[in-house]
């Protein structure tokens, strides 16, 4: 808007923005003595982000990029009403921004808030802006470029065979631990909780029930039928208080987490095996309402009650003592964060369905850059619902037995005795409040979500008498985001485990050939499930182990993507400009490799996989301590694989710069020729 | 009160497009069928060997 403005107004309106974005982030980088307002979070993350986008996506737009309004794209040469499709800009926006939000940006910045609000802070703005931003605007924008191509085929016609198997393997592997890690954090939310339990088993007959009303009775009335799916979760919600009053019911759905793990492999295996209308589809429309709506309610609370954050700036357990995750701030703060800042997964929407609606190039700014804004927004809004809890209260929802002890005493004794007072009949008075038995190490993020979730809710509708519908209705919310990953994620990893299979033997890469079905739907969820079965018995509550291993995986994508990116931007004869994604690169570089340094050879048994394989083996031998021993190991062996995959990519992009820029290689990208557009105004 | 109205209609698009209504209008109009049970059955036959929309962490 502001360009269409003279140019003296508009200095001074930027300038405006700029003194409001130095001004809100010097208050929350160097507040230190009191509670600051959570206001001065959102002054700062909302002018820094229209910052980025009016300055830097316009620059890396018009001098890297040259985005040309004049070249047709793939959804208007290709068009087939299909996959191929000319659409609105705001109508791409929302699509893509549905499929990049999920659970990572609510339960990252709640883990790395054991750090104090800053670092997560931090990062999530200038991660988002620097690095998430541009690497989903470039992907998105050499996707369209190149026919709507995956990020998979990219890598190998721009890097290379090595990066395309790499980026395929990384992609198998980070489905594969990031189902296994958001499993953990349901089980977790649920465990010996029969409200919880009892809303999200309903949630199954509830989207059968839609698919059915979809097929049968009102074909195509989606919108509709989300609206009657979120009446009767909003009655399952309700339900679930009655069954947590009533002894009989409750002991049904009060399950432990070992149960809740069987339940939810055996569920996924069942949603990626029935037909996708049946199941997997109506979920994930039920499951969109609900997040779409919810991250906008939560936003307008933030800003109408304006919380006080009581997390300090800082903890102590910067020093990597923390209770939550182990680890020191750098790098696990950077690894913990994940899609808040940059998402290596955000590099396959960009490359997947996106690309394929995009009516204009000028258009993948606002659609690539834009939507990471929105998504870094959603980390900011659950790093204030994480630091608006007393701390005490904080770590005694998220630490695991294993570190604050078995009982409430024990646990708040330890909690106080780090400088974060909390008693036991706080916590019994907050889990009253909530209708929960008990909030102590409910670790994995998503109960501390939730508390703070329910504190902001509660304090704008309904006061505390209603505190505990709030609660029940956030972990509905992110479990039904969780289930609908799993779901997804499920299938998607199967269609790429039968395409690979089908180079072998040819029926197994039929799509619709049951056996093959069955077949590569077991050895996937025999795969996440491997891991979420070892993070349900690690005694150290397994978020401790996996989602660093997830983080990991996650930002060794985003390295893969950022190698595809410099390359292709060295072969446009741009590499005076090619810091822009090559900055980020090297720091994700920094933060991955000393991540994965850490959690392989790192002395200290609570980091280093290996040093906790070396003290378990130290101890008395049984077959759990056998299993934890074999899991630690496998651990360790997976990060290393990742990291030897990933520095193959480097070191072949690397090539490449250097063979273009030295001038020994011929600087070809694989675009397609440029053809002018016939699209009218109207129609774009 | 024009820009309202289409602000809404935009809003109103992208939901269709989210939750695939709109998918399957085009989908009637490419294979000129009337909308019914066979006929979104046969939309869903055509898509079911598609791998679905991935979501993201």
């Amino acid at each position: 808007m502001l360009d269409g403005m003279n140019r003296p107004v508009s200095i001074l309106a930027w300038g405006a923005v700029s003194l409001v974005a130095a001004g809100a982030t010097a208050v929350v980088a160097v507040h230190r003595s009191e509670p600051i307002n959570a206001l001065w979070l959102v002054a700062a993350a909302t002018c820094c982000y229209a910052l980025g986008y009016r300055f830097y996506s316009k620059f890396i737009a018009a001098k890297i990029l040259a985005v040309d309004a004049l070249r047709a794209t793939p959804a208007e040469r290709l068009e087939n009403g299909r996959d191929f499709l000319v659409t609105n800009k705001w109508v791409v926006f929302g699509h893509h921004f549905a499929a990049i939000a999920g659970p990572g940006p609510l339960v990252g910045p709640v883990l790395a808030a054991q750090f104090g609000y800053l670092p997560g802070t931090l990062w999530v703005l200038a991660g988002a802006v620097f690095a998430g931003c541009v690497q989903d605007f470039v992907i998105l924008l050499f996707s369209v470029r190149r026919d709507g191509k995956s990020l998979t085929e990219m890598a190998k016609e721009e890097t290379g065979a090595v990066g395309g198997i790499v980026a395929y393997a990384a992609v198998i592997a980070i489905l594969i631990i990031l189902l296994a890690v958001v499993a953990l954090v349901v089980v977790n939310a649920l465990k010996d909780s029969p409200w919880g339990t009892f809303t999200i088993a309903m949630t199954i007959p509830i989207a059968l029930l839609m698919g059915i009303y979809l097929r049968r009775i009102r074909p195509g009335k989606v919108l509709e039928v989300s609206v009657l799916g979120f009446i009767l979760v909003l009655l399952a919600i309700w339900g679930g208080q009655w069954i947590s009053l009533h002894p009989g019911p409750a002991s049904v759905f009060t399950l432990s987490a070992p149960t809740l793990a069987i339940s939810i492999i055996i569920y996924a295996f069942a949603a990626s095996v029935v037909p996708v209308w049946l199941l997997l589809a109506p979920r994930d429309y039920l499951s969109t309402f609900v997040k779409l709506g919810t991250i906008g309610l939560l936003g307008i609370g933030i800003v109408a009650i304006h919380p006080t954050l009581h997390m300090p700036a800082f903890t102590r357990f910067v020093d990597g003592t923390g209770p939550v995750f182990a680890g020191k701030i750098f790098p696990f703060a950077f690894i913990t964060i994940a899609c808040g800042a940059i998402s290596g997964f955000h590099s396959l929407i960009s490359s997947g369905t996106t690309p394929k609606l995009i009516a204009r190039e000028t258009e993948t700014r606002m659609v690539g850059y834009g939507s990471m804004l929105a998504e870094s927004a959603v980390a900011v809004m659950a790093i204030i619902a994480a630091c608006v809890l007393q701390p005490g209260v904080y770590f005694a929802i998220n630490s695991p037995a294993g570190i604050v002890g078995q009982t409430a005493v024990s646990a708040t004794t330890t909690i106080s005795n780090w400088g974060f007072p909390v008693t036991a009949a706080d916590m019994q008075a907050l889990a009253h409040a909530v209708g929960e038995q008990t909030l102590f190490n409910r670790t994995g993020g998503a109960p501390a979500f939730a508390v703070g979730m329910a504190h902001i809710f509660s304090q704008t509708l309904g006061g505390g008498t209603v505190m505990a519908l709030w609660y029940h209705f956030a972990v509905m919310f992110e479990a039904l985001f969780i289930l609908t990953i799993l779901d997804a994620g499920t299938r998607v990893a199967r269609f790429m485990i039968q395409d690979a299979l089908g180079h072998i033997y040819k029926p197994l890469g039929r799509t619709s050939w049951y056996p093959s079905i069955i077949f590569t739907s077991a050895l996937i969820v025999a795969a996440w499930g491997f891991f979420l079965w070892q993070g349900v018995k690690d005694p150290l509550g397994g978020i401790n182990s996996l989602w660093p291993l997830f983080g990991i995986a996650n930002q060794l994508l985003a390295t893969v993507a950022m190698c595809v990116a410099t390359t292709i931007i060295i072969k446009m004869h741009r590499a005076r400009y090619a810091a822009v994604t090559l900055v980020p690169l090297v720091w994700l570089v920094a933060i991955t490799f000393t991540a994965s340094w850490h959690k392989i050879f790192d002395l200290n048994p609570r980091v280093g996989f290996l040093a906790q394989a070396r003290f378990l083996a130290s101890g008395p031998a049984t077959s759990a301590t056998a299993r934890l021993i074999f899991n630690n190991r496998l651990d360790a062996a997976v990060t290393g694989l990742l990291l030897v995959m990933v520095t193959l990519v480097l070191i072949e992009s690397a090539r490449q710069w250097v063979g273009v820029i030295s001038g020994r290689k011929e600087a070809r990208v694989k675009e397609t020729p440029f053809v002018m557009t016939r699209l009218t105004e109207e129609r774009a | 009160m024009m820009t309202a109205r289409s602000a809404l209609r935009i809003l109103i698009s992208a939901l269709r497009e989210i939750f695939d209504e709109a998918a399957y209008a085009r989908f009637l109009e490419r294979t000129r069928m009337a909308s019914s049970p066979s006929a979104y059955a046969a939309f869903w036959r055509e898509r079911e060997n598609n791998a679905p929309k991935p979501r993201c962490c």
